[in-house]
């Protein structure tokens, strides 16, 4: 093969490389998206932590690889540049992608049973464990008085302890 | 030849679990011994017929017969041996084939254990395995067939998903099965208990070894799972309350309160029913936890339908167990007689809120896991349920948890003295306040919630070394005495001081979290970026082929003070055969705490990277070490020990009187 046609197999072959290199997935955050404010940097990456990667399973847009998750990485980066507070920034993502995009849901008609739910199951597990209580010493009848007796004795029998 | 005789295998242990169901029960049914005897025979042949399917598909595997269709799609021949064997099990096929083996493993076990249960009690619970091994080797065989052979075989197979190539995945999944499927014998004795209408602390005795058995495994199976989630996934985090990760996490909750359930029964006979229901919820939890994952549906409702076959039979299985299980319960249940009386403070009264809380916690996971799945089946609206949801709810239930673990252990079975308990704990709650103090000291504050779990963590860790210390040392009493006395102490006693204390450590692991540091930024030669107290300088780059995949090295040295300590590799993998990557973090130990170095891309102005200095982190894994070490403590207690000569029954004078006594005040 010509020098020339080694020259070009070479740079096709970085070309290549590069491309895939491009193509391939993103990472989680990184250093050059960092804003230089380290407040607002901050209060970015609280933001990001509570907003879930939408095409992953289940991670939030601050770990994930995906291009998706860098794309709404800037866009709230951009939003606190541009003097928005965190609910205004919170809203603005929810308006376009709904409230799957949020990792802790809001409290609402829909989802009153979900945050209810824990403290119900605590509180009619906390009931069901009275009520079988008293049932189950309703159930037991009381000593009558030959066995107080008795008992009486045994106790009054009974060596001091050590 | 090897791949026919596997499926004949297959075939005949379903044909020897039909025997080892219907022969055993009948047998029990007509107070036949003979009958019942089979029951064994046929529970130890279809665990032979199933290793030898299963034996089969390994050799396949190993020998990389392409001809299987099942070892094309997931085996490469030029994958090391380890990763061919375990590939077996990294698709759903083959971790069917893997489930059944465990189904079938324990139906023998029992089998052959000399159990303490009463025959027919055995022989029912024999029955109700051998049903379990049907129903799966029946969807095996019928859909979802590992043997099925190709008609025009590649020359490479597809290779498997480089991601389960680690000897982390490698193990969970056997780990994980030996302890949803050991909960499965939990199931078919609280069945064979519901069928016979006879519950009492005999049955508790032979059901918990199992229970401990099962317990061990799932902790070990969920701990090495989140450990390779942490060093695998590349973004630092062990646990996302993932719905995968849950599936796992609800049985283990359930499967926890079933374990201290069981003692208020073998105490005082007491929890009866609560405690069946417990054993049916358990193993139900373990189905939906295999299943679920395995079809797809928790991530999306929709993947159910991708193979309806498949999906509606295990639905159907699903269905048939749990409903079957239920079923049974609410018929056969009223039936069972209320045990013992025990008064609120008491050892009997904190298992009592140790079980409601787990429980409430198991369904905290469970609401947390499926609502999102429920509101987009009815309504269609899509939401996400995080970590947040679980700190707000599951955290706070999970503390009152700790917190009470020192104090149960402190309470007297029957009747306990809260002040008592109290004085007792004293030093456990000076020792661990002034630990935490220390600690928080040296680390200039943190957070309020990161202090209050590192005292409950230390708390629950002293409170389980004094458990053992308080029964062991007495003033005065020379060392050998007192270690003559730790020594003489149950095994369960042991089991349970460090299976708590392994807890403690765990929870020390996770609060200690808060005070991990990151660090991102561009990694060029020779310049050191700090983590904590760390400086990590890239020293070097070079790629490599390995065995099946190419690797990008990135070389790091990790200094102290200007003074090189480790030296840690992090790369990213090609795999041609699929054509995907993975990245490989590079992990470096120091003491307990661990540095990590998360690889990005490369930019202009250097190498992408994330750094963290995470202090303490592995205590999370080794307290599940811990834990699990406790369990197999207790496992090996004398009394409990599966074929250990029970001890004749002596009744001691005094125990008739105590017992009258503790009537009497628990009035």
């Amino acid at each position: 093969m010509s020098q020339r046609g080694v020259r070009l197999l070479v740079a096709a072959a970085i070309g290549l490389g590069v491309l895939m290199a491009g193509g391939g997935p993103g990472h989680a955050l990184q250093p050059d998206e960092v804003l230089p404010d380290r407040k607002l940097e901050q209060r970015a990456r609280d933001i990001s932590l509570g907003l879930r990667c939408l095409v992953c399973q289940n991670q939030s847009i601050d770990d994930s690889d995906a291009q998706v998750a860098r794309d709404l990485r800037r866009v709230v980066r951009q939003r606190l540049v541009a003097g928005d507070s965190d609910p205004e920034i919170r809203a603005y993502i929810v308006e376009r992608y709904g409230d799957f995009v949020l990792l802790k849901p809001p409290f609402n008609a829909r989802t009153f049973l979900l945050w209810l739910g824990p403290a119900i199951v605590l509180l009619c597990g906390a009931a069901f464990v009275l009520w079988g209580r008293r049932r189950s010493r309703a159930a037991t009848p009381a000593l009558n008085a030959a066995e107080q007796a008795q008992l009486q004795k045994l106790l009054d029998d009974r060596e001091p302890p050590a | 030849m090897i791949v026919e005789i596997g499926h004949y295998a297959l075939v005949l242990a379903l044909a020897l679990s039909v025997i080892q169901t219907v022969l055993p029960f009948w047998g029990a049914r007509a107070r036949d011994a003979s009958l019942m005897g089979i029951g064994p025979v046929a529970a130890v042949g279809a665990f032979v017929c199933v290793a030898i399917a299963f034996g089969a598909l390994t050799w396949a595997y190993v020998t990389s017969d392409f001809t299987v269709r099942n070892v094309v799609e997931n085996s490469h021949s030029l994958k090391p041996l380890l990763f061919r064997i375990t590939g077996l099990w990294g698709n759903h096929e083959g971790s069917m084939l893997l489930w059944v083996l465990v189904v079938a493993l324990f139906g023998a076990l029992l089998a052959v254990a000399r159990s303490m249960a009463p025959g027919v009690l055995r022989a029912d619970a024999l029955a109700v395995q051998g049903l379990i091994s049907v129903a799966f080797l029946t969807f095996i065989i019928s859909v979802s067939n590992p043997f099925a052979r190709l008609v025009a075989p590649p020359a490479e197979g597809q290779d498997l998903n480089p991601i389960l190539q680690d000897i982390g995945l490698a193990i969970h999944p056997p780990l994980l099965y030996i302890g949803y499927v050991g909960f499965s014998l939990v199931f078919a004795f609280a069945a064979a208990a519901l069928i016979g209408g006879r519950i009492d602390a005999i049955w508790a005795r032979a059901v918990r070894p199992w229970c401990l058995i099962a317990w061990v495994f799932l902790t070990l199976g969920i701990a090495m799972g989140s450990y390779w989630a942490y060093y695998e996934l590349g973004w630092g985090g062990f646990w996302f309350w993932d719905p995968v990760e849950n599936a796992s996490f609800m049985p283990w909750l359930s499967g926890t309160a079933l374990l201290h359930s069981i003692l208020v029964m073998e105490k005082r006979d007491a929890l009866k029913v609560w405690t069946i229901l417990l054993a049916i919820l358990t193993f139900s939890l373990s189905l939906l936890g295999a299943f679920l994952v395995r079809s797809g549906v928790l991530t999306s409702v929709h993947a159910f339908a991708t193979d309806p076959g498949r999906g509606l039979f295990i639905l159907a299985i699903l269905v048939f167990f749990i409903g079957g299980g239920f079923a049974l319960f609410a018929w056969r249940a009223p039936l069972l007689k209320t045990g013992g009386l025990f008064a609120p403070i008491s050892r009997e009264g904190a298992l009592v809120v140790n079980n409601l809380l787990l429980a409430t916690a198991c369904a905290t996971v469970f609401i947390g896991t499926l609502y999102p799945l429920a509101l987009e089946g009815l309504t269609g609206d899509k939401i996400s349920v995080g970590p947040p949801f679980y700190d707000a709810t599951f955290v706070p239930l999970a503390m009152a948890l700790l917190l009470l673990i020192p104090f149960g252990q402190a309470l007297a079975w029957k009747r306990g003295d809260l002040a008592g308990a109290v004085s007792r704990l004293l030093f456990v709650m000076g020792v661990s306040i002034v630990a935490c103090l220390a600690i928080v000291f040296i680390q200039r504050g943190g957070p309020v919630l990161a202090v209050i779990g590192l005292w409950l963590g230390i708390f629950v860790f002293v409170g389980g070394v004094n458990e053992i210390l308080s029964r062991s040392w007495k003033r005065g009493a020379p060392l050998s005495v007192v270690l003559r006395r730790a020594a003489g102490l149950p095994r369960s006693a042991w089991g349970a001081a460090v299976a708590h204390a392994g807890v403690g450590v765990c929870v020390i692991g996770l609060a200690a979290q808060a005070w991990s540091i990151e660090t991102l930024g561009s990694a060029r030669p020779g310049q050191p970026l700090t983590v904590g107290p760390y400086d990590v300088v890239l020293t070097d780059s070079f790629s490599r082929q390995v065995a099946n995949y190419r690797e990008d090295v990135a070389r790091f040295h990790v200094l102290q003070g200007g003074v090189i300590i480790r030296t840690v590799d992090a790369s990213k993998r090609f795999f041609p055969a699929r054509n995907t990557s993975t990245t490989e973090a590079g992990i470096s130990t120091i003491g307990f705490g661990q540095v990590y170095v998360a690889l990005g891309d490369a930019g202009e102005h250097g190498l992408g990277v994330r750094l963290y200095w995470k202090p303490w982190v592995l205590l999370i894994w080794i307290g599940a070490l811990i834990a699990a070490i406790g369990g197999a403590l207790s496992f090996s207690d004398r009394r409990l020990r599966v074929g250990a000569p029970t001890r004749g029954r002596r009744k001691e004078p005094a125990g008739k009187e105590a017992v009258a006594i503790a009537t009497v005040a628990a009035q």
